[in-house]
């Protein structure tokens, strides 16, 4: 992206404030969450259907959540949907660790009324891999797939509507994206619509 | 010869907003027509998107606070608990009893002051001037107890992380007290007004109904689901600061429709007054603040904590990688996950019923879009 040099001044002057002079978090991934091992009725019942499709299975802060393939991700959402009464899907969202090799990480958020219970579904993909749309098993993902999109450009296979949803159509770029800095999308607008250096 | 003239063209579209009055902000919606009726709309949102989760991303954790009072600003007071809450336990520290009484009786102050601009702004949309005058007017007294506990009146950067900046002042007890007296008579102002109201009952019963397995299946939540029957609330369900001390019910509906809304966002608002009371009777004395480092630096890790709002499950998934900025914040909003069924609710009513249907999901255009 393209960026003017009062840009680049100002970003070595903000890192500069932050204490102990921390690396721009546009590159670092964070390590390992200090998490500990899930299981119970649940967990074994997954283990039993999915076998290697899932890949850790973890409680952290009291709160337990899965890693599975990107594959299996759409079939264990049906499983735990029609078998074990999760059917509320809170949220969807992703994490961008751009220096790994599979980049994204889709997270989905379930509910289950019965159970008062609370798991989250990771999975991991790589730059420009489609995952299976959730619409089908749960109509909520609609939308807050398409604002993955919007913000991450992960587009979704198989989605009904799969647009932009809060930026402009003609909106470039998916500033979620670590590698997308707040002061260059400023200058870039400022530049475009009002012709002069933002000074920022 | 042109093939289709107006006259047998069945199909209309017609557009709403961004600056239409009844559609509470800048929300844009698509109205697809038969003659009066609606087969299909499509919402147009993000003319406020600023970015918040871009910018927490590029703020330490106690300077992004003042941002989330921006989201849901009718309801600044529970955006700012939900986060408080979602930084204090990825820290593992906890408010002290009192901070957890106080940020009670604000948050359920702010409810009611949230349902109040509800009650005023759909009375109005539907054509009922009065209810907006006196719900004005009962809301400025809980916005006087706002600023002078903080200096602010809707963007109120009440809590820290850990507990409150302020101790209470004096007189405090007395002022929410005082409210309390006084608003329960005019809940039942508001009642007289309309619950009996031919013209209200008219407008709202039977339109925009969603049934609690809908509300599931678009995840919806908030006084939508409890209307449609669920007795869900995250107060009960997952007790945060202290709720599980106080004694309360959860209303809900039977229909699921406008007017089953209507009354259990009443029936809220004298729940949040019973709640108030016994947060005063109990309020603790002791310290305000928790044990928080100078310098906020998580581990390593991640968080998803969800509070009930005044308009259903706010959550924020917060991740951490060990430094002084989170490394990715997530608002998950009730309004922009509520607003998505308004096609399943629009859809074979009348225009006029779309406005109501607006009214009803109780949207905030600031949390929408972010």
């Amino acid at each position: 992206m393209r960026q003017c040099a009062g840009a680049r001044v100002c970003d070595e002057l903000m890192s500069a404030d932050k204490p102990e002079g921390k690396p721009q978090p546009a590159t670092k991934s964070p390590p390992a969450m200090a998490a500990t091992a899930w299981e119970d009725e649940l967990t074994r019942q997954l283990k039993q259907h999915f076998g290697s499709q899932i890949s850790e299975f973890s409680t952290y802060l009291g709160q337990q959540f899965l890693v599975a393939s990107p594959e299996a991700v759409i079939p264990i959402l049906e499983h735990l949907k029609q078998e074990a009464g999760f059917d509320y899907l809170v949220d969807v969202t992703a994490v961008d660790y751009p220096d790994r090799p599979e980049r994204f990480e889709l997270v989905y958020i379930l509910y289950s009324f019965a159970r008062n219970h609370r798991i989250r579904i990771k999975t991991r993909i790589a730059e420009g891999v489609r995952p299976r749309t959730a619409v089908g098993v749960y109509p909520t993902a609609n939308w807050l797939e398409r604002e993955v999109f919007d913000m991450f450009g992960i587009e979704f296979e198989g989605h009904p509507d799969m647009r932009r949803i809060l930026l402009p159509e003609d909106w470039s770029g998916h500033p979620l994206r670590k590698d997308t800095s707040i002061l260059a999308m400023d200058n870039r607008w400022v530049k475009e619509h009002l012709g002069i250096e933002s000074g920022q | 010869m042109p093939e289709t003239t107006y006259l047998d063209a069945t199909e209309l579209v017609l557009n709403m907003g961004p600056q239409h009055p009844s559609t509470h902000g800048v929300l844009r919606v698509i109205l697809k027509l038969d003659g009066e009726k609606v087969i299909g709309t499509e919402c147009v949102i993000g003319y406020l998107h600023r970015g918040v989760e871009k910018i927490a991303e590029n703020r330490t954790y106690a300077q992004f606070v003042p941002y989330v009072d921006r989201m849901d600003y009718v309801a600044a007071v529970s955006n700012g608990l939900g986060y408080c809450l979602a930084v204090e336990k990825l820290l593992g520290v906890e408010a002290p009893p009192r901070a957890q009484a106080v940020r009670v009786i604000l948050t359920e102050l702010n409810r009611i002051a949230s349902h109040l601009i509800w009650l005023g702004t759909h009375a109005l949309d539907v054509g009922a001037i009065t209810p907006l005058f006196y719900c004005m007017r009962e809301r400025e007294e809980i916005l006087n107890i706002f600023e002078r506990y903080c200096g602010a009146r809707l963007t109120t950067h009440a809590f820290r992380i850990g507990g409150l900046q302020y101790e209470t002042y004096d007189g405090f007890e007395r002022d929410v007290r005082a409210f309390c007296d006084m608003f329960l008579p005019k809940v039942d102002e508001y009642e007289d007004l309309l619950t009996g109201n031919r013209i209200w009952v008219a407008r709202l019963k039977n339109i925009g109904i969603l049934t609690a397995d809908e509300c599931k299946a678009y995840g919806v939540t908030g006084p939508l689901l409890r209307a449609a029957g669920v007795r869900w609330d995250l107060r009960k369900a997952q007790p945060y600061s202290g709720y599980d001390q106080y004694e309360f019910e959860i209303p809900t509906g039977v229909n699921g429709d406008s007017y089953d809304r209507y009354l259990v966002r009443i029936q809220e608002m004298r729940q949040s007054v019973r709640i108030i009371r016994q947060a005063l009777d109990g309020l603790p004395g002791g310290p305000i603040m928790g044990k928080v480092p100078k310098v906020i630096k998580p581990p390593v890790g991640e968080v998803y904590l969800s509070i009930e709002a005044p308009k259903g499950e706010l959550g924020y998934y917060i991740v951490s990688d060990g430094s002084t900025q989170p490394y990715r914040v997530r608002v998950r909003p009730p309004s922009f996950v509520n607003l998505q069924a308004l096609d399943r609710m629009c859809r074979g009513a009348l225009v006029a019923d779309v406005v109501v249907v607006i009214g009803t999901i109780d949207i905030v255009l600031g949390e929408v879009d972010r």
